[in-house]
């Protein structure tokens, strides 16, 4: 643990991340960026599980290991999304998601 | 106040800050930049409680891989120098009170529970132990999921190249 630092600090501290994560992804409209705010959601999920780890449970590392799997699954997601953002990019020329309804009609 | 504090709260401020950059800035560019920061500054907080090698891979998976994937296909898909638009009123009222009345709930909740820190020791956070826990088919051991992730990742990576692959048109006439 951090010395002198409560837990409910860094809790909310990664609840801020997270929120800020929901604003961008609910008022973005370009592609990209709602996949970084999907990157500050899993981040703050991230930090969470950690801090729970490291101040109530310190002999055990279930927290460490749940962080470690959320940063592959993470990292998978981003590597499909891409392709798919470029692939988008290229038959209509552009990764807004208002553009993107051709399975609609 | 000790260092380890400033430093602490110095750390929030610069990943609230640069958290709230990344999704309000017009330039997709610099949001991909501030989104670098944040996870630097996460994985600072990694190194302070004593998990170097979540923080090493935070390092090197977040801001080697994803972040770099991030910037790559914003300069193939965007002019540099475009701006976004603004984001519609509406959006920006409803996103606000999600956001905000979600914050405020979660920050009365957290901060009125009374969590005790435990004061078991600090348990064997090196790499060989790490390496241990994650093959290990005992109890407490991760290699299903370890084995899961993957095949996970095989397949994501198969189905980037599939997806992002360029589909030759059809030459039937």
């Amino acid at each position: 643990m951090i010395e002198g630092v409560p837990l409910s600090h860094i809790l909310v501290v990664s609840s801020i991340m997270f929120f800020v994560g929901v604003y961008g992804f609910v008022t973005r409209k370009n592609l990209l960026t709602m996949l970084i705010s999907t990157e500050l959601i899993l981040n703050a999920v991230n930090i969470n599980f950690v801090a729970f780890n490291r101040y109530l449970y310190p002999d055990k590392m279930e927290g460490h290991f749940f962080s470690l799997f959320i940063i592959a699954i993470a990292a998978a997601e981003a590597a499909v999304a891409i392709a798919i953002f470029i692939s988008l990019y290229r038959n209509l020329k552009s990764i807004d998601v208002e553009d993107v309804d051709s399975l609609k009609h | 106040m000790t260092f380890t504090q400033i430093f602490f709260y110095f750390l929030a401020g610069v990943i609230v800050a640069f958290s709230v950059l990344s999704v309000t800035t017009r330039r997709i560019l610099r949001a991909a930049v501030y989104l670098l920061f944040v996870l630097m500054g996460t994985a600072a907080f990694y190194f302070m409680v004593n998990f170097f090698f979540l923080a090493a891979v935070q390092l090197i998976v977040y801001i080697g891989g994803i972040v770099v994937l991030i910037i790559f296909s914003v300069l193939l898909t965007s002019q540099i120098n475009d701006r976004l638009d603004k984001p519609e009123m509406a959006k920006v009222v409803i996103g606000g009170l999600v956001a905000f009345g979600g914050l405020i709930i979660s920050a009365l909740t957290l901060w009125q529970y009374p969590f005790t820190a435990s004061s078991a020791a600090e348990g064997d956070y090196s790499v060989a132990e790490i390496g241990r826990q994650l093959l290990n088919y005992g109890e407490g051991g991760y290699v299903l999921p370890f084995e899961v992730i993957s095949i996970l990742l095989l397949a994501a990576m198969v189905g980037a190249i599939i997806i992002a692959k360029r589909i030759k048109p059809k030459t039937d006439d």
